[in-house]
């Protein structure tokens, strides 16, 4: 570990210190209706679209109302996408002249970008026509995102709300939303990248002649545009199949922190967001706080472990004489321009989040250092977590929290004054597991099952490590991989005679679909609950939500959950094989 | 001055009594019963799981192998399935010995239900178990009282000894606000008549009975929130559990059923699922014995919310009658000269306040005088006069209202009253006082100050109220001014000046409205909307009739703070509920190191029979695998009963606010649940592994 490496770290993270409240408060300004300063500009876009669009948005929509506009927008949104993806051979700007992917592998795709997921068992540049990307891809990135941020403001909404049963209206907060928030930082980042090399071009592939004589291609496209939003919005979904780690993607050292800035800014800033509205700042602040210590350990032991080397280098006795048991570090699938600290610390954040961008490989991660992507899924992307997600989630968690700690204090539990009771336990018990049981099940089914298990390229525990972590990774809504499991067989560097393999395709859809929406309406629905609740003032025997033993509490809460969930699969997959010097 | 009526308690059913234990036993084999286990997920799971690793044994002893794989021996089997028969045991004890102590109880007081005939008012009689409503009755001196009802004539000294506790009789007269009577007690001297208020086989004895037994108990809302919970976490773990044996095979892992199931239980939260009933049945008996009777258990558990507590003044906070406190002499005259005039005045005032100010007086030296030796003719306080005092060696002494005395000395020769008198007077009554002026002939003497007074201790239990995070608001009917020298006095936060019962039920709803929890204790008929209006309504038992039927708990005692314990044990249900499940799910951490390194021993062993690299994971240093399974059993199973204390008599409660308490809990209970089942794992296991022969 070096100084560099560490100044690094804690330099990215006090710039999200400084960011949170200040977009947090601009945000809590959009979503409460007060005016801000982007409104004399957008104000008649935004009026303009209600008209189009005939949303009636001054009317508050219950928390039924809520969902089903949230399901509604986004059935509609699938269909529209997946007619995209399987008509490429109409589209303009397909230069390439890609044909469409099979059905299964782009009921997949579409499922995943709908979710907020971006899995990719397609290759971007070797399937998508810029149509695809632009009008499918990065529309959905945008959107998607946008659905995460409204239930999020809905919840909170319901939180606060102290008569009737009005959690704000979809429409608005939709189109609020991304012209207000998305848009504007999606337009000044894309330029920051391109300054910085980062491509933007509807042109043709490049063809090159490399230094051995051997001609080659190029891909190009509008990668910017999308590199931008895949960040922001937590999505993940690279334009290039190496995501992060591609030039045109991600250039340079800066941009590598930018983009992380990017995924890292809306998520954090939604705490101050909450804070703001629900009248504490320090409620936002401790939720900031439980999830800035997951993310300091996870980004130490990443760092940690990926310096310590791995087993092989160990076997061989590469040692370096700058630091005593260190082999130089496990370079393994790691870019040379951001190293050991720039990857741990990127990976790190996009696990942290629903992102799932990468900019290395996992699959070439030490045991010990492959755990904590898996460790962060498994706490359900509450550290910091997806847009919006992260925030309800965790406010799920916290809810949890509350009702053992409260009873623990005597009093029944209270959750900022209101009772938190039988009705709200089922719901926020069934929004937090829903999502780990899913991703359970979906790896024993694929383990057990012929027909999954051909999706596995491994043996032993790193073949369990890539198939739990793709199912784990795809219920979280992340969508990063640990490589070696797929979906998708494509032959050719186009994709004339791919086809997709129908069990992992359509599991991997199940899990994106089911455990980004079924939460979606439990938390909408414990919203709704609360919504109505009478509040009662907080007295000596309340127990605070916005102290340090409440976020230890939290803490303690979250890692228990995904520990006594997931310590098995874990046992057999990347603790058993970080535990032995046995190559897999 | 009487001090606060001392909380009583009664004798603690002891938890080893011979009849209690055999009972809990037996019961505890009935409850075995599916129909019974499936009203509780936890403990059903488990049930279940005994069951069916009783059949994977009996396979095993007809020759047949492991069901689910492995080569486990049958006495493994044997062993486990035993183990969890016994957790199912274990919990049903748990419950039966709380509802055994409740039917100790209840047995004493169902003794009190003896059939009688009793007379009606028109000579006629019925037996006392088929009256009803309305009917009138009259009962004698030596007679016990056949129902619930309200003395509509007569007085008379009942003792209540036997619902109480409290071994003095005492007063039941008709009219005012002590005319209910209750079944089961005994009329000590004279003669009342008393009209039923119950339906049979609904008396508050009846009641009472049925809730120490437990028979009316039914599941309160945290209780069925915390189920949902225990069952969601059952729930998770069946799965993660179920997703074992393909891991497992991934792996080339065989894992028996009975490895899965040993597994199971020793995960989902069977610590505080056999003991959730049992808690909520104890908390109910702890209650009583503090001679509390709650009409519901939730309306014990809403007590521990409470967050404004209303008490009337009278009769609660202050005695309810004035006492001298104070003698306030004129210019040149003597404060003891005053002070004797006063006694001599009052000698003959058998009212509280005239027997005041004889005690005061002694304590500036005054002797009591000689009645018959001074030769005095006493003048009693008549409406026309507003004052009394006595005739003696010539003098007139007088004592009364300010007015009548100035009247009074004014009327003879030269007799003025002198300007700080109307000073005095004014300062008194603004303070909330009364002010007696004294006169000797036409000379004005001075002032005597009677106060009304607070009862003792009354500021440190307020005080202790106001730790627990609860306001005390005292209800008053006297003017502002007054009302506010008596809270300061007695240390209440807020005070209801001249209300009415409107304006006190008008309060509560306010304070509902604001989201807080109101409890009030009243003992009085007008009290009764604010009773029925309040989360938590605590009637006097020496109160009406009305009052007792519109609150949800009655204090056998009368003590209008008994609140205070309500609350402790309100607290207490829900602290030792939250606490066992916090340890509970914490000691899954030592059962994950004691079963998986078990099942995975052998796991990508490098060579075949040798050990794999998960078995460096077995850092409590188990013997065998077999032996680390069934030690996890054990301590899961065993924990049940060395928690039963606990759970009945609850984790303790301190006013000592709520973060400190989550603190102080965490560590007990969470920190403790993570570490104990180490060392209780690692002691089980080193008894059985040598036990084996190593």
């Amino acid at each position: 570990m070096t100084l560099q490496g560490w100044v690094q770290i804690v330099v990215f993270f006090a710039i999200i210190v400084a960011i949170t409240p200040v977009l947090g408060g601009y945000m809590a300004r959009v979503y409460t209706g007060q005016h801000v300063f982007l409104a004399r500009v957008l104000g008649p876009f935004e009026r303009g679209i209600y008209r189009v669009i005939r949303a009636d948005v001054r009317r508050e929509q219950d928390w039924k109302a809520y969902a089903a506009s949230v399901m509604l927008f986004s059935l509609a949104g699938w269909l529209l996408m997946y007619l995209i993806l399987r008509t490429q051979t109409l589209h303009p700007f397909n230069p390439e002249g890609f044909h469409s992917a099979p059905w299964n592998v782009t009921f997949n795709t579409v499922t995943s970008f709908l979710t907020n997921t971006n899995w990719q068992y397609y290759g971007g540049e070797t399937t998508m026509s810029y149509f695809s990307q632009m009008a499918g891809l990065t529309v959905q990135n945008f959107v998607s995102a946008a659905v995460g941020i409204c239930v999020a403001v809905a919840l909170i909404r319901g939180i606060i709300g102290r008569n009737g049963k009005g959690l704000g209206n979809f429409w608005q907060d939709l189109v609020r939303t991304v012209l207000y928030v998305l848009l504007p930082i999606a337009v000044l980042g894309a330029l920051v990248l391109v300054s910085q090399g980062a491509i933007q071009t509807l042109g043709h592939y490049l063809s090159f002649t490399g230094p051995t004589g051997l001609e080659g291609h190029m891909a190009v496209g509008p990668v910017a545009s999308q590199e931008v939003i895949k960040n922001l919005g937590t999505n993940g979904g690279g334009f290039f199949n190496t995501n992060g780690a591609h030039p045109f993607e991600n250039p340079n050292g800066l941009t590598n922190i930018f983009e992380i800035l990017l995924v890292f800014c809306i998520p954090a800033s939604l705490t101050a967001t909450y804070g703001r509205m629900v009248g504490s700042r320090r409620q936002g602040w401790a939720l900031f706080a439980a999830m800035t210590v997951m993310f300091v350990v996870g980004v130490a032991v990443l760092y940690a472990a990926e310096v310590h080397g791995t087993p092989a280098q160990h076997a061989a006795g590469l040692h370096t004489q700058v630091y005593s048991g260190s082999t130089g570090g496990n370079m393994e699938g790691k870019e040379q321009r951001f190293g050991i600290a720039g990857s741990a610390l990127f990976n790190t954040v996009t696990t942290d989040t629903s992102t799932g961008a990468v900019n290395a490989a996992f699959d070439s991660l030490t045991g010990l250092g492959g755990a904590v992507p898996m460790a962060n899924l498994a706490t359900g992307e509450v550290i910091f977590g997806g847009v919006g997600s992260g925030l309800y989630v965790m406010l799920l968690y916290v809810l949890l929290a509350v009702f053992i700690g409260g009873l623990m204090v005597g009093r029944t539990p209270e959750m900022l004054g209101k009772k938190i009771e039988a009705r709200e336990i089922k719901l926020a018990s069934l929004g937090i597991l829903i999502t780990p049981l899913t991703a359970l099940i979906s790896t024993a089914l694929a383990i057990a099952d012929h027909a999954g298990r051909v999706s596995i390229f491994n043996k032993g525990p790193q073949g369990f490590s890539e198939t739990f972590y793709a199912y784990l990774s795809q219920s979280n809504n992340n969508g990063s991989a640990f490589a070696g499991y797929t979906g998708f067989i494509q032959p050719n560097a186009g994709n004339v005679g791919s086809h997709g393999i129908t069990f992992a395709d359509l599991l991997g859809g199940f899990d994106l679909a089911f455990a980004r929406y079924a939460p979606i309406l439990f938390v909408l629905a414990v919203a709704g609950s609360l919504a109505g609740k009478r509040v009662s003032p907080a007295g000596l025997g309340t127990m605070r939500t916005d102290n340090p033993t409440f976020v230890v509490l939290l803490i303690g809460v979250i890692i228990l959950v995904g520990a006594l969930t997931f310590f098995p699969a874990l046992l057999v997959g990347p603790i058993v094989q970080s535990l032995t010097g046995h190559l897999y | 001055m009487s001090a606060v009526p001392a909380i009583h308690e009664r004798e603690a059913v002891s938890l080893f009594q011979a009849d209690i234990v055999r009972r809990a036993l037996l019961d505890s084999l009935i409850k075995l019963d599916p129909r019974v286990q499936i009203r509780n997920p936890v403990m059903f799971v488990v049930e279940i799981g005994a069951l069916i690793t009783t059949i994977a044994w009996l396979i095993q002893l007809g020759g047949g192998k492991p069901l689910g794989g492995g080569n486990e021996p049958a006495w493994f089997t044997f062993t486990v399935s035993i183990w969890l028969w016994l957790t199912v045991v274990f919990a049903n004890i748990a419950e039966a010995f709380a509802e055994g102590r409740g039917r100790a109880q209840a047995s004493t007081l169902r003794a009190m239900r003896k059939e009688t005939i009793v007379t009606l008012r028109d000579g006629s009689t019925k037996p006392a178990s088929e009256l009803t409503r309305g009917d009138v009755v009259v009962v004698e001196s030596g007679e016990m009282i056949p129902g619930d009802g309200t003395v509509i004539e007569g007085i008379a000294t009942v003792d209540e000894s036997a619902i109480t506790g409290e071994s003095a009789p005492v007063i039941r007269e008709s009219g005012g606000d002590r005319s209910a009577v209750t079944g089961g007690t005994r009329v000590t001297s004279d003669r009342i008549v008393v009209e039923i208020t119950q339906q049979p086989g609904h008396s508050f004895l009846d009641r009472m009975i049925a809730l120490v037994e437990g028979a009316e108990r039914r599941k309160t809302p945290n209780e069925i929130a915390l189920g949902i919970l225990l069952a969601a976490l059952t729930l998770v773990f069946v799965i993660v559990v179920a997703a074992l044996r393909p891991f497992g095979l991934f792996a080339d892992t065989a894992i028996s059923e009975t490895t899965l199931i040993a597994l199971l239980v020793a995960l989902i939260p069977t610590t505080i699922g056999a003991l959730l009933s049992a808690i909520g049945i104890a908390g109910m008996d702890r209650l009583v014995r503090r001679n509390v009777l709650a009409l519901s258990g939730r309306a014990v558990e809403a007590s521990g919310d409470i967050d404004v507590l209303l008490l009337d003044k009278t009769g609660t906070i202050t005695l309810g009658n004035r006492q001298a406190s104070e003698f306030i002499p004129m210019p040149g005259v003597p404060e003891a000269e005053l002070a004797e005039a006063a006694q001599l005045a009052s000698l003959a005032d058998e009212t509280p306040e005239g027997r005041s100010i004889v005690v005061l007086a002694k304590t500036y030296g005054i002797r009591e005088h000689d009645m018959a030796s001074i030769h005095a003719e006493f003048v009693p306080f008549t409406a026309q006069t507003r004052m009394s005092g006595v005739d003696l060696n010539g003098q007139q002494l007088r004592k009364g209202a300010g007015d009548a005395i100035i009247a009074f000395a004014e009327q003879e020769e030269g007799g003025h009253a002198p300007p700080e008198l109307q000073v005095e007077l004014d300062r008194i009554g603004r303070e909330g006082g009364t002010p007696l002026a004294v006169a000797r002939d036409s000379q004005i003497l001075g002032v005597i100050y009677l106060k009304d007074t607070i009862k003792e201790g009354m500021r440190e239990r307020f005080d202790h109220l106001r730790a627990m995070g609860i306001r005390t608001v005292m209800v008053t009917g006297d003017n502002r001014l007054t009302a506010a020298k008596i809270a300061e006095e007695a240390g209440v936060d807020d005070f209801l000046a001249e209300a009415t019962p409107e304006a006190k039920l008008a309060l509560i709803r306010e304070q509902q409205q604001d989201g807080r929890m109101v409890a009030m204790t009243g003992d009085g008929t007008n009290d009764a909307p604010a009773l029925a209006q309040a989360d938590v309504g605590v009637a006097m038992n020496t109160g009406t009739q009305a009052a007792r039927e519109a609150g949800n708990m009655v204090d056998l005692d009368s003590n209008p703070t008994k609140l205070i314990e309500i609350v402790e044990v309100g607290k207490q249900l829900l602290i030792t509920r939250g606490a066992l499940t916090t340890f509970s799910i914490a000691n899954d951490v030592a059962k994950y190191f004691a079963i998986l390194p078990a099942v995975f021993v052998a796991t990508y062993a490098a060579s075949p029979g040798g050990k794999g690299p998960l078995h460096v994971l077995n850092i409590m240093d188990l013997g065998t695998p077999q032996s680390a399974i069934v030690s996890a059993v054990i301590f899961n199973a065993i924990v049940i009963p060395m928690l039963i204390p606990i759970a009945l008599r609850g984790v303790s409660y301190r006013p000592i606010g709520a973060s400190a308490l989550l603190r102080r809990n965490l560590w007990i209970y969470g920190l403790g649940g993570i570490i104990a089942p180490f060392i209780g794992i690692k002691l089980i296991d080193l008894i059985i592994h040598n036990l084996l022969g190593g």
